[in-house]
């Protein structure tokens, strides 16, 4: 049991720095993006192939993750050239779809549908088995909570106000001087690198992807926990993301008492047990478990005048 | 003869077929309040709306400073020191007041994503001096006692206040006003107005001011351009085009 523990809060790490960079993109700045499983996807098999393909250390895939999550996302947002609302959706989730396709057609790089094996671990080898999963897990954690702190860090500064300016309407801003744009792709090419080196931290820890590892269930996930936790709230992702992966996770063990069920069934009624969630989120806490705070930096400044 | 500080030279804009600003050509000089005026439709805001770069002209050209910037983003414009007001008060419901004010800054290390994550120091210096000069801003609109509500709260005439106020913060030389005074209570109205006369005074801003409240026009601006389906009907003085007689027929014609 101490090992299943283990691994629910390892995966729910991962889940943690997608559900953070995803509410960079959509909570705070409005981006509607449904290709999350794409950079999460390419961070992964990128890692893989610069470890495994390419000889480097588990740093280099991670750098290599990275980039092509950045270098992605970029042209990911100019090919919805002003990123705005409903276009960049659809292009977000034609990417996702196209991604997957490409992890499973290429076979020569990617191992195609039978999977990609990693053996770089992201800790130093020799070590038990026991102790590998608990370093890998603080590995992870370290990771989540560097997301955490440099995005809270960016929601809290004036940055952020641009940000959410954006996010109520976008004319203001820009008709005050700013560009929107640039700040849009900014905070478009964060997140995609964000989410790829999640999907880097991933593939080292299973160690076998495959394209399966990367359909939407994982984005819903992902945008589920965002929305538990309450849009615009690095807390509340953190918070989300952590509930909706134990809840997932956690239902495995619960619903594999019930024999009636094949696993397809399982499968869905897991998804059931997460909508429920959601939709009672939504009822009785529309802004989410933690709402946007209104508590910011420039509320600190103290009055001026006596 | 000095440049102008602003020029609409031809300016036109169709929309699927109606042509809401048609070859409208003036100038604004440095240190002018010029007055807007004409009936609902006369495409005024439209033209504020290309004066800007919220929409971009059809044919024509717009000149700031002897520069040709037509077709620039309002971000453009806005450097270039040309702000404005939205006709329907667009605030920022979900940012308090302050921060709407806030966002008009200009010169925040705070706003860019490296000095947002990188320069703590030179971020807090900038906030708290900008932080001083929205609160300033807000007392002359009469807004401090909100300042950390949600702008969703204020009421209709507030929030055209806030809509000023962010041109003030904006630091901007040429300031439009689209119908500021609408919904606004009477004794914030003539707050307003001195407010205007003060900052062209002792601050040398330029205004253009599209109202409907001719008492406030005539007690403002130096000259007065008028608008009917998106032609200028007249312009000059308050006198001169209240007494041009197609003025007064297009105006009550439609207004009264
Ligand atoms: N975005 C738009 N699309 C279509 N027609 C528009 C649009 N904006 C304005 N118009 C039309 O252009 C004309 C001028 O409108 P407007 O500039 O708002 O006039 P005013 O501000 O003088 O009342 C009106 O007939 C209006 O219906
Ligand atoms: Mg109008």
């Amino acid at each position: 049991m101490d090992a299943y523990l283990v691994a629910i809060l390892t995966v729910a790490g991962v889940y943690v720095v997608l559900a953070l960079a995803l509410n960079l993109q959509f909570g705070l700045t409005g981006l509607i993006n449904f290709g999350v499983v794409g950079f999460f996807g390419i961070g992964a098999y990128a890692s893989g192939i610069a470890t495994e393909t390419l000889g480097l250390p588990f740093v280099g895939g991670l750098m290599v993750a990275i980039l092509a999550g950045g270098v992605t996302g970029v042209g990911v947002a100019l090919l919805s050239l002003r990123l705005s609302g409903d276009f960049l959706a659809i292009v977000t989730l034609g990417f996702a779809e196209t991604a997957r396709l490409v992890f499973n057609n290429e076979d020569w790089l990617t191992g195609g549908p039978r999977g990609f094996i990693i053996r770089t671990r992201p800790v130093m080898s020799g070590l038990s088995r026991d102790v590998t999963a608990w370093a890998v897990l603080g590995l992870v954690a370290a990771a989540a909570l560097i997301t955490f702190l440099v995005l809270r860090r960016l929601a809290d500064a004036p940055y952020g106000r641009i940000l959410r300016a954006i996010r109520e309407d976008d004319l203001v801003p820009s008709t005050l001087g700013k560009n929107v744009f640039v700040y849009r792709l900014q905070v478009f090419v964060v997140g995609s690198a964000a989410m790829a080196a999640a999907g880097s931290l991933y593939a080292h820890y299973v160690q076998t992807i495959t394209p399966d590892n990367f359909t939407t269930p994982v984005a819903i996930l992902v945008w589920m926990a965002v929305i538990v936790g309450g849009a615009g709230n690095m807390l509340g992702s953190v918070l989300g993301a952590l509930l909706v992966t134990v809840l997932y996770e956690g239902s495995r063990f619960v619903t594999a008492g019930i024999s009636v069920l094949d696993a397809e069934q399982i499968s869905a009624l897991r998804f059931i047990l997460i909508g429920t969630v959601l939709i009672l989120t939504i009822r009785f806490r529309p802004m989410g478990i933690l709402p946007e705070s209104q508590r910011r930096a420039s509320a600190s400044v103290p009055p001026t005048t006596p | 003869m000095s440049v102008p500080l602003l020029l609409a030279d031809g300016l036109s804009k169709r929309f699927s077929g109606a042509t809401a600003v048609d070859a409208v050509s003036f100038v604004v000089e440095s240190g002018q309040i010029v007055g807007l005026i004409g009936p609902n439709g006369a495409g005024k805001t439209t033209l504020f709306n290309l004066l800007s770069g919220v929409l971009r002209p059809d044919s024509g050209r717009l000149i700031i400073r002897d520069r040709d910037v037509t077709g620039l983003p309002p971000h453009r414009l806005a450097r270039l020191g040309l702000v404005r007001t939205f006709q329907l008060a667009r605030e920022l419901d979900r940012l308090t007041v302050l921060e709407n004010v806030l966002l008009a800054a200009r010169h925040h290390a705070g706003e860019r994503l490296l000095g947002a994550l990188c320069r703590p120091r030179a971020t807090a210096a900038d906030e708290g001096r900008l932080v001083a000069r929205a609160r300033e801003v807000l007392s002359l609109v009469s807004l401090s006692a909100h300042e950390s509500k949600p702008a969703a709260a204020l009421s209709g005439g507030q929030k055209k206040l806030l809509e000023l106020a962010r041109c003030l913060m904006a630091e901007a030389d040429i300031i439009l006003l689209d119908e500021i005074a609408a919904g606004v209570a009477p004794h914030l109205v003539e707050k307003i107005g001195q407010l205007v006369i003060r900052l062209n005074r002792d601050h040398g801003k330029t205004f253009v001011i599209i109202e409907h409240n001719i008492g406030f026009i005539r007690s403002l601006a130096s000259r007065v351009v008028v608008m009917a389906s998106g032609r200028v009907l007249a312009e000059g003085s308050f006198t001169h085009v209240a007494a041009n007689r197609t003025v007064i027929e297009s105006y009550l014609g439609q207004a009264a």
